[in-house]
């Protein structure tokens, strides 16, 4: 049994299932770091005080500057399978994962220099939702960096059965991808900046 | 679009027929099976909740008195010689809300219901994602194990309430973390599910079927599905929030120098350095994170029961829905408004008169389109030629049934009457009547209705009648007296019952009455069991179509196969057209190109 609009999209919609999906997905998303923020929002105006500094500024760029360039090495493996070049895909695909990778090896950094100090979750309000807004964004880029990691591996070889699909599920995976990237960017001036 | 009379070749999938009995009734991926997965699992979980509820009622009824027959069963941290401990009383109650919520209604209502039917109602073949169905399905299973299993955790399951308010919730034993774990579970199941029911409504659709041929069943799962998908996350922020706490020390809900018995809260027992927590934390903002989704949530238990009844109504009544396109825009509107009411539950915690008066506007705006569809429903049956089958008795009771459970929120609505009823036994009263003789009359209607398109049977008439009787009778016995307590100011959550309170004397007395009432209303739901598992071997065999119904999963064989169609299903015209002048039949379906 074949489920209409797997691939090719519907005509009065203009999308196939998959597309509607991830963007519904990615509305809930919306929610769920919406709420924390807001959380966020309602701890720090009911503060009587409230830390700076003690984030590196430094590393949270460098994070934010690798963040935006997996974006970038994300659309670069979609754009070169439209283009048919499978090389340039896997090139820009596996570039995306490392640039992930790094970002997470630095935050593992991070993390580290505050839990050394004794400096964890139950030490402040602001770090206790510093700890829980970065940490939910890591297991986001974590998740991200599985299905980066199926599509380098074992689901690769749909691209020789139904070439069209692949190049769908890549495009999902790059919205998916630029969420993350998203709230990075909002992540970062509020809590590293503001 | 493939159909099983027209496909060729497949690309690696298998023909059902060929799948392993796991495959294909366990692990299945067909919309129909799940459906029925789900609608099983949470009739038992019904089933599973009212009994925690008639332990509790004894217990109300006569405060103190050792359990009969099975009081010995829970053990002595639980309720020692029989005689229900304050703790117990707490888990049973957190945990009956909880279970008949999230583990009963809304998994029959929308994974059940609108599982099986939605997709044979658009004329797909099946939902747009089969696999994340079944998964969205061993998610909520794997949550349900977790809740049951909390009961078994020592300290006892949840007992904060099914609010679970910080911060009893945060210092509140072990099972409250299995709860929140639990949670997670339900909400990830809900959120796989609600992206499948928008995406397959959007994209799958038969030839034909614009949005305003839709069944108003349709245009219920839709959009509940978008308060399920934009609703949950907070809650599941709210939850880590809260796990944290819990787990890492950490003072999300916590205010600065909270004290409990009599010391100030420390860090985490077993921690080399217990200091105090570095407080700072909200607990109202666990109120407004839950809120923002439990509101949203009672919409979610009340929108697929008023699509049901839709349907058995207009079925029928032989006539079309009165106000078709108004109870549509209204349904739309509800589910827009949904989002902005939730404080209502919270005017009791100190808001200021600015804030009270918005949310009291705006849950006095959002009772116009309830009351729109109700008006609607009933206004279908003038003139109408009313079939007084085993569905329509229910769909028929539902309606003033609901009509007495919104009503009776307005009281609650209103914040300067909300002072004097937040919390006692009014407002139980009140969701109650909406949700028990409301949606749970409704959700039987479904099942009576289409038990003949998932089986080829029909249930039994007259066990369905008496089923119904009973049920109607003990219900209203049940909840009416509530209000009466409630009024008279006794609270809610009192595991003894209000006796210690001096005020609630007169009142005690309704305890008796209801329980032996809940009594009454568990032996009337027997003749349902019989009937629903009687009938699957020896019900009276039927066709594709033995309501003479008019929308489109009455075109497919009963049960359909796997593909759903046979041909591909084309809507010539709308979801209701019942005694066309001029027509030879008093109903055309959707599906047939030729009026008779």
């Amino acid at each position: 049994m074949n489920i209409p609009y797997t691939v090719e999209a519907r005509p009065d919609t203009g999308l196939p299932n998959g597309k509607l999906g991830i963007w519904l997905f990615l509305a809930s998303e919306v929610m769920l770091f919406g709420a924390l923020f807001s959380s966020y929002i309602l701890l720090r105006v009911g503060a009587a005080e409230w830390p700076s500094g003690e984030l590196s500024v430094p590393l949270g760029t460098i994070n934010t500057i690798i963040l935006i360039g997996s974006s970038v090495t994300m659309v670069m493996a979609w754009a070169s399978l439209k283009l048919n070049n499978w090389g340039r895909h896997r090139l820009y695909l596996g570039l995306t994962f490392l640039l992930a990778l790094v970002f997470l090896v630095n935050k593992y950094f991070e993390y580290a220099e505050h839990l050394h100090l004794g400096e964890g979750p139950n030490h402040s309000t602001f770090l206790a939702i510093y700890f829980t807004l970065t940490g939910l964004h890591g297991l986001h880029i974590l998740g991200g960096m599985v299905v980066m990691a199926y599509f380098l591996g074992p689901g690769a070889k749909m691209w020789k059965t139904e070439p069209e699909q692949f190049t769908n599920r890549i495009e999902y995976t790059g919205l998916y991808w630029h969420f993350v990237d998203l709230v990075w960017i909002f992540l970062f001036p509020v809590l590293y900046l503001l | 679009m493939d159909y099983p009379a027209t496909h060729g070749s497949h690309a690696g999938h298998d023909h059902a027929h060929d799948l392993p009995f796991w495959r294909k009734y366990i692990f299945s991926v067909d919309h129909k099976v799940i459906g029925i997965q789900y609608a099983i699992t949470g009739l038992l979980f019904l089933l599973f909740g009212f009994s925690l509820m008639m332990i509790m009622r004894y217990q109300l009824a006569y405060p103190g008195q050792p359990i009969p027959f099975i009081g010995n069963w829970f053990g002595a941290d639980k309720a020692p010689g029989g005689i229900m401990l304050p703790e117990f009383y707490n888990q049973l109650g957190a945990m009956h809300g909880t279970i008949m919520v999230f583990l009963g209604v809304v998994p029959l209502a929308v994974g059940g219901f609108g599982n099986f039917v939605m997709p044979l109602q658009i004329g797909a073949p099946d939902m747009a994602f089969p696999k994340l169905n079944m998964m969205s399905y061993w998610v909520y299973f794997l949550g349900g194990v977790v809740m049951l299993a909390s009961f078994f955790v020592p300290g006892g399951a949840a007992q904060s309430g099914w609010t679970s308010y910080p911060p009893l919730s945060v210092i509140a034993p072990d099972g409250q973390t299995a709860w929140l774990f639990g949670m997670i579970f339900l909400i990830t199941s809900s959120l796989l599910g609600s992206i499948n029911f928008i995406v397959t409504i959007v994209q799958l659709r038969a030839k034909g079927l614009s949005y305003m041929r839709l069944p108003f069943f349709v245009w219920a799962q839709f959009v509940t599905s978008f308060l399920l998908l934009l609703a949950f996350p907070p809650l599941e922020a709210a939850g880590v929030l809260q796990l944290m706490d819990r787990l890492a020390g950490t003072s999300f809900f916590l205010p600065s120098g909270l004290v409990v018995s009599n010391a100030v809260l420390t860090s985490m027992t077993g921690v080399a350095d217990p200091t105090t927590r570095a407080g700072g934390g909200n607990p109202l903002l666990w109120q407004h994170l839950f809120w923002f989704l439990a509101h949203p949530e009672v919409y979610v238990l009340i929108l697929p029961a008023m699509g049901i009844v839709s349907e058995i109504i207009a079925n029928n009544t032989r006539k079309p829905l009165w106000g078709y396109r108004a109870m549509v825009y209204s349904v739309v509107f509800l589910g827009f408004m949904s989002f902005v009411v939730w404080a209502h539950h919270m005017f009791m915690t100190g808001m200021g008169t600015a804030m009270s008066a918005f949310f009291q506007t705006t849950t006095m705006i959002i009772s116009i389109p309830s009351v729109v569809i109700l008006t609607a429903l009933l206004l279908s049956l003038w003139g109408a030629s009313i079939r007084f089958t085993t569905p329509m008795l229910f769909a028929l009771a539902f309606l003033p049934m609901f009509g007495i459970g919104g009503l009776t929120g307005l009281p609650l609505g209103l914040a300067p009457t909300d002072i004097h009823l937040h919390d006692t036994y009014y407002v139980i009263g009140h969701f109650h009547y909406v949700v028990a003789p409301g949606t749970i009359f409704a959700l039987f209607a479904g099942v009576y209705y289409w038990f003949p398109k998932a089986t080829g049977r029909m249930m039994n008439e007259t066990l369905g009648k008496i089923h119904f009787w009973g049920s109607i009778i003990c219900i209203n016995l049940v909840f009416m007296p509530m209000f009466i307590q409630g009024l008279g100011g006794m609270n809610r959550r009192m595991y003894d019952g209000g006796m210690q309170f001096v005020h609630n004397a007169d009142l005690l007395y309704w305890h008796v009455v209801i329980g032996w009432a809940a009594w009454g209303l568990g032996l009337f739901q027997l003749p349902f069991i019989v009937n629903f598992f009687s009938s699957i071997k020896w019900g009276a065999l039927v066709d594709k179509n033995p309501w003479d119904a008019t929308t489109l999963e009455w075109a497919t064989p009963s049960p359909p196969g796997h593909g759903n169609f046979v041909t591909e299903p084309i809507v010539y015209r709308g979801p209701y057209e019942y005694s066309v002048p001029g027509s030879a039949r008093d109903f055309t379906p959707q599906f047939e190109p030729e009026r008779a």
